[in-house]
């Protein structure tokens, strides 16, 4: 290592251009800035990535690698370019660095060694993108089937139903004659297959490749003796897809010994949509409502996270302005009760998977109940909020939460919508969580079954790029909030909360934990509601439906109550074409926190999968995309 | 001491049995009783169950709850323009849908061929609805607005999920009683009750306005019933005179939307 002799490794963490221009120094062949207009880290020489990757994670300090996405650039720069954004755990902006290649053969090395979180992810780039990872341990597809015929995420690709490349489409006005989609494309011509691919050997092919990844044949009824031990069989058992602890349509491939998992490997996509393409055809503004349907039990956290994202990227107009005060209250507001409303959740049916059915879990939703009464009320939709827009919220707060009978048997309620909250903030809502804390926290049931279970040891947590309370119940106070602020939150007044120990029972009490920091959040929250009423809740001009936004890549983050969700954008603005996001990439936490579930898993009994997966709190919608 | 965590949960479990119990008695039949008592059972200070017995009793949803759009339309009476629509077509909401679901056809002017500001046909695929609301928040002349009527299930798919014109038409009378406030803060921002056009045509020829929406002057005025009424039946006589059908309406339609489809399939032909 002659070139560690000339550059000494910093001792003290610089600041981002410090590690760029570090960086710079100490690679100048193969570190470039990125100097296309509104974009912003650097490109890295893709033949040297993996060793630059080594330099940014042990001599800059960059430990946490947050996002790793590829874009498309056909017809622009017509080259693939994989884009990483890694973090300190100690907090501070990310490095953003990218490696390029050509779109015919792409081959980018995957850095997996260096950080094991990008193994899903640079699946996820592989099956979507066509990039072969050279160096990735495990590269097959990950959302979509064995049979799939090509990469849905390069521009070229068209869906089965694809009628133009962006919305809004041509058909609809003025002369929009409705038809339906099938009517045009029968069902059984809009199928494409790989040509190599044996439909009649469908099954095994595609359960062939999932076992090979795991080191084992299809046959794998094979006895093994141990010393002692009694006898006891390999085998391979499949949780899923239908199976009430996954959560949704996901499966788990076990490999057993006896009732010890040796190895697990989860299996995903069965409610993959192709998010991200739906986003490309969209306009801005439609992909709200689309992320609400990401983490459907936290829309409000999804479009702050989709909302913040593209005001970075429309900061950098002539025009903007950015949300006013009261708006940013509102949003937080909504952010911290849809947490309580998520982690509610998360405890009852964690509890659902120890086997004590459904008394906890109802308990636990009760009081979400009146939470989405108030989501209902002010925002139209109890789950499918839509209600965050670019530069505000959608609609001030009702005065009053009420409604109108239309029918014999409408029940009418009515209140004042901040007693409403208040009621709900300062009684109901702490009253649910001791009542939770003082119901489950002591059982010895839980604690036999969830002490010592599933531990992620904090160095993993980080290398895996876990988020959210996984992560901080291993011991690693991260969160995004205090990290890297944004919205309201520094002048609020909440710690970060962390749990020692890494096992299902941490998960379990970090939760609880942040719940009481949300409320604590709230009542500022409620004082700066009652100080700014009145005031707008909307800059700019309402009317627009089709903003301009600059061309430019940008990468909103916010703390969801799964963890840390990414939305990483490109515009490629032309101001006369369509308005529509050239990348829309989701870096959702129900997804890469899955990444450690294997190694948290080994070791353990067959019932003790279902209650670590469900201490990760996973939500297909957002999982599958 | 072993079990004791146990225990203390079980008495949660006892607690919340028995305050659903102490509710019922605290309030008698009230709880169940009556439209106000209502309130009782689903307050801020309710313990225990509050669950509704769907679907005996439905909680009215709120104003802003937003499901499948309709199209608002003057009332049939309505002195100036009967059963007008709202809408203008001019395309905004069908730009501004997520999924693309809204078909509209503008007018022409048979001789001229301008287009003209009333749609000739407008459809709602409501199997791709998302019930975002964009289209009744985007439109500028509040003539598309989001329903309360959720109940929308049905055997056939095909035949009744696509909503058109008179399907989706109801009279603003409708959306104000699920809507008053909303309602009210549109028309304060319109600057009248009517129709923005109307409103600021009105307002250049010196006429005045509507103070109240119509179906309220209606109530209070017996001699504009009467009218109102006489109008009505008039039309009807007139429709049932006249020699152009429901039915032969509704096969020109299908006729047109044939075509148009036979020019979606070639035009998607000649991509492939
Ligand atoms: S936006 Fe309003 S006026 Fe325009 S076409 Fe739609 S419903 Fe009609
Ligand atoms: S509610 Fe949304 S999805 Fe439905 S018609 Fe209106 S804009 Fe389209």
């Amino acid at each position: 290592m002659t070139d560690q002799a000339i550059m000494p490794v910093p001792t003290e963490a610089l600041d981002t251009q410090g590690a760029i221009d570090w960086l710079k120094d100490k690679y100048p062949e193969a570190v470039q800035d990125d100097t296309r207009q509104g974009y912003g880290g650097v490109v890295v020489d893709r033949s040297q990535l993996t060793k630059i990757a080594h330099a940014i994670r042990d001599d800059l300090g960059y430990d946490y690698l947050s996002s790793a996405t590829a874009v498309d650039y056909l017809g622009i720069s017509d080259h693939i370019e994989m884009v990483y954004h890694a973090y300190r755990t100690a907090g501070g902006p990310p490095l953003v660095f990218k490696a390029q290649t050509p779109r015919e053969n792409a081959e980018i090395p995957s850095v997996v060694s260096v950080w094991p979180g990008a193994d899903f992810q640079e699946r996820e780039a592989y099956d979507l993108f066509g990039i072969q990872f050279s160096g990735h341990p495990n590269l097959k597809r990950i959302l979509l089937w064995e049979g799939f015929d090509g990469h849905p995420m390069r521009k070229d690709w068209q869906e089965a139903y694809y009628e133009e490349e962006h919305k809004p489409f041509e058909s609809r006005w003025p002369k929009g004659w409705v038809r339906r989609a099938e009517e045009l494309n029968v069902f059984g011509k809009n199928v494409r297959y790989p040509a190599d691919l044996d439909l009649s050997r469908l099954t095994d092919v595609s359960e062939d490749s999932l076992y090979k990844g795991m080191g084992l044949g299809v046959d794998v009824q094979e006895i093994v003796q141990e010393g002692e031990h009694i006898k006891t069989d390999r085998l391979i058992v499949n949780m899923g897809p239908h199976h009430p602890s996954t959560h949704g349509v996901f499966r788990m491939i076990a490999e057993l010994d006896g009732e010890t998992i040796e190895a697990l490997e989860p299996v995903m996509g069965y409610l993959h949509r192709n998010h991200e393409k739906i986003g490309e055809r969209n306009a801005w503004l439609m992909n709200i409502p689309f992320t609400d349907r990401l983490d459907y039990i936290s829309s409000m956290g999804n479009n702050m996270g989709y909302v913040q994202a593209v005001e970075k990227l429309l900061a950098q107009g002539a025009r903007y302005t950015p949300p006013t005060y009261r708006a940013e209250v509102i949003r937080v507001l909504m952010v911290e009760l849809t947490r309580i409303v998520n982690h509610l959740w998360a405890i009852g049916f964690l509890l659902n998977d120890l086997g004590a059915f459904f008394t906890p879990a109802l308990y636990a939703i009760a009081e979400r109940e009146k939470v989405l009464d108030f989501f209902e009320a002010t925002a139209g939709s109890r789950m499918m909020c839509n209600y965050m827009r670019f530069q505000g919220v959608a609609k001030d707060l009702p005065e009053r939460i009420h409604s109108t009978a239309v029918t014999v048997n409408d029940k009418v309620r009515d209140y004042n919508t901040m007693e409403f909250l208040t009621e709900l903030i300062n009684e109901r809502l702490p009253r649910s969580i001791d009542e939770l804390d003082h119901f489950l926290t002591e059982s010895e049931i839980i604690k036999t079954r969830a002490m010592g279970v599933g531990i992620l040891p904090p160095e993993m947590a980080i290398a895996y790029s876990a988020a959210g309370p996984l992560l901080r119940a291993s011991n690693v106070p991260y969160d995004v909030r205090r990290a890297e602020p944004y919205s309201i939150y520094p002048e609020l007044d909440f710690d970060v909360c962390v749990r020692p120990n890494g096992d299902v029972y941490d998960r379990y009490l970090i939760r609880l934990d942040e719940m009481r920091e949300s409320v604590r959040i709230l009542k500022q929250v409620l004082q700066r509601l009652e100080a700014t009423h009145g005031e707008d809740i909307f800059s700019g001009n309402k009317a627009i439906y089709m903003p301009r936004v600059p061309v430019g890549e940008s990468y909103g983050r916010v703390e969801n109550p799964k963890g840390e969700l990414g939305f990483y954008c490109v515009s490629e603005g032309d101001p006369k074409g369509p308005q529509n996001p050239w990348r829309y990439h989701v870096r959702a936490p129900s997804f890469i926190n899955l990444t450690p579930l294997g190694v948290m898993c080994k070791g353990h009994k067959v019932a003790d999968v279902v209650v670590i997966l469900g201490s990760i709190d996973i939500v297909l919608g957002e999982t599958d995309r | 001491m072993n079990g004791t965590g146990i225990l203390k949960g079980l008495g949660v479990t006892l607690k919340h049995f028995i305050q659903t119990y102490v509710d019922d008695i605290r309030y008698g039949g009230r709880k169940y009783l009556g439209m106000e008592n209502f309130e009782v059972r689903q307050g801020l200070k309710a313990q225990g169950a509050f669950t509704v017995q769907y679907p005996d009793e439905k909680i009215a949803v709120p104003e802003r709850f937003r499901f499948v759009p309709f199209l608002v339309v003057n009332e049939d009476d309505h002195p100036d323009a009967p059963g007008k629509d709202w809408c203008t077509s001019c395309g905004i909401c069908a730009k501004v849908c997520p999924p693309q679901c809204i078909w509209i056809v503008r007018s022409e002017d048979p001789v001229t061929k301008r287009p003209v500001p009333e749609p000739e046909a407008f459809f709602i695929d409501i199997d791709i609805c998302m019930n975002c609301g964009y289209c009744a928040e985007f439109c500028p002349f509040d003539a598309i607005k989001m329903d309360h009527d959720y109940e929308l299930a049905d055997f056939d798919r095909t035949g009744t999920h696509i909503h058109d014109k008179p399907k989706l038409s109801k009279p603003y009378e409708y959306y104000y009683n699920i809507a008053p406030t909303t309602a009210a803060e549109e028309a304060q921002a319109r600057g009248g009750w009517e129709h923005p056009d109307v409103i600021k045509a009105k307002k250049k020829s010196g006429e005045p306005v509507m103070e109240q929406p119509w179906f309220m002057l209606r109530a209070e005025d017996p001699e504009a019933r009467a009218r109102a009424e006489a109008e009505r039946a008039a039309k009807a006589a007139a429709a049932a005179e006249s020699t152009v059908s429901e039915a032969d309406i509704a096969a020109e339609r299908q006729a047109r939307r044939a075509e148009a489809l036979a020019r979606h399939r070639a035009w998607a032909a000649k991509k492939n």
